[in-house]
């Protein structure tokens, strides 16, 4: 056999090893270049396709630059007023029990505006997924301190970096959840390189399988990038989160099959 | 010992020159252009022919916007 491989030889559809799944729609993403927002979405809905669990999903969209998620998954999605989707998630999974549910929220929605409901439905046990992007900041609005802001983490309500006198501690929002007994698989992920996204996609698809089996909640961080509010290019923030989010938000399974395997 | 060779589609327009794919291929196979596109974004180009289809730089892409292709040589 030759050793020249031509073009023709190689782009026939059956050797394609890897292309962006069928549920997600075809628009362009809203989230600026580099978000994690994006990767997230695909790899959930890699998830999703992979178990056949299309025509049985409902998910939460949230408000944030997320507020469009249903534009992009190829799923039936719902849209909660800022911070509710736990509430949400709550009423459409105990209506639909055998939906697959899950909620997708960022760190000013899961842990600012919507702690109470947070915390309540993964205290209640609530069966469903949540996915928590934290990026440490407001992104959609301005790039406004959030409570997962880093100490010394600058922001535009922060100019001069978080101080905690004035403005309090970074909330360890995952940590937090692990501890109350409504949670059964917590879990801390990223998606800045190859290998942490095929993590991170496992990570999903153990809470979606455990979702099915009723555990009580199944809880993923992702950590991610927000370069527009963090003023930085997508290349510069992966680096700059690696360097400083990951001190304070380790990756790694806080709690599995109902037992802490890390120490809170 | 079989050889694989892989290559790769990426839609341009589509692309947000984010960069993020750049440091992901191990065979250093990919470049962003001079160019720009529509949105007018410098858009990822494979530029060298090593390729091995590892997938590496699709599934980093935060828009989903690379096709992956291999066979085996
Ligand atoms: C009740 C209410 N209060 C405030 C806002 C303004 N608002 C829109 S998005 C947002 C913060 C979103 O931040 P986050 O959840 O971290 O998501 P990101 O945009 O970073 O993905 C706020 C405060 C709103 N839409 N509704
Ligand atoms: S503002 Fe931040 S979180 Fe929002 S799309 Fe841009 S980078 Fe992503
Ligand atoms: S598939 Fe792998 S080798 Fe080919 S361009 Fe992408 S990262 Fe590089
Ligand atoms: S990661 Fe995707 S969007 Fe970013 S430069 Fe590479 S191909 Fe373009």
């Amino acid at each position: 056999m030759s050793d020249t491989i031509t073009k023709e030889q190689i782009f026939k559809p059956e050797n394609i090893v890897y292309k962006k799944t069928d549920l997600m729609t075809d628009n362009v993403l809203s989230y600026c270049p580099g978000c994690g927002h994006g990767t997230t979405h695909r790899i959930l809905m890699e998830v999703i396709d992979e178990m056949g669990l299309q025509s049985e999903t409902i998910g939460i969209a949230p408000v944030g630059c997320s507020v469009l998620a249903y534009d992009f998954m190829n799923v039936d999605m719902q849209q909660a007023a800022h911070g509710r989707a736990p509430a949400l998630a709550t009423a459409i999974k105990r209506l639909l029990p055998n939906k697959t549910v899950f909620s997708y929220q960022g760190d000013g929605d899961l842990a600012a505006i919507g702690t109470a409901e947070t915390i309540h439905a993964c205290n209640r046990g609530e069966n469903f997924t949540t996915i928590f992007i934290n990026n440490g900041i407001y992104g959609m609005t301005g790039g406004q301190m959030a409570p997962t802001t880093l100490e010394g983490m600058k922001s535009s309500t922060s100019p001069y970096g978080r101080e905690w006198h004035a403005m309090g501690h970074p909330l360890k929002m995952t940590e937090l959840v692990a501890r109350l007994p409504g949670t059964y698989y917590v879990t801390r992920q990223a998606v800045h390189t190859p290998a942490a996204v095929r993590k991170a996609k496992k990570a999903i698809r153990k809470a979606i399988e455990l979702q099915q089996q009723k555990v009580g909640m199944t809880f993923v961080e992702v950590v991610s990038n927000c370069n527009s509010g963090w003023k930085m290019t997508p290349v510069n923030a992966n680096k700059w989160m690696v360097e400083n989010m990951f001190p304070f938000y380790p990756l790694g399974d806080i709690k599995v099959d109902g037992k802490l395997v890390k120490e809170v | 010992m079989a050889k694989v060779k892989g290559d790769i589609i990426v839609d341009i327009e589509k692309c947000k020159g984010c960069e993020v794919c750049i440091d992901a291929c191990p065979t250093h196979t990919i470049e962003m252009s001079e160019k720009v596109n529509g949105k007018g974004y410098h858009f990822m180009q494979n530029v060298h022919d090593a390729c091995t289809g590892c997938t590496n730089c699709a599934i980093v892409c935060p828009d989903g916007v690379i096709t992956v292709y291999r066979i085996k040589v």
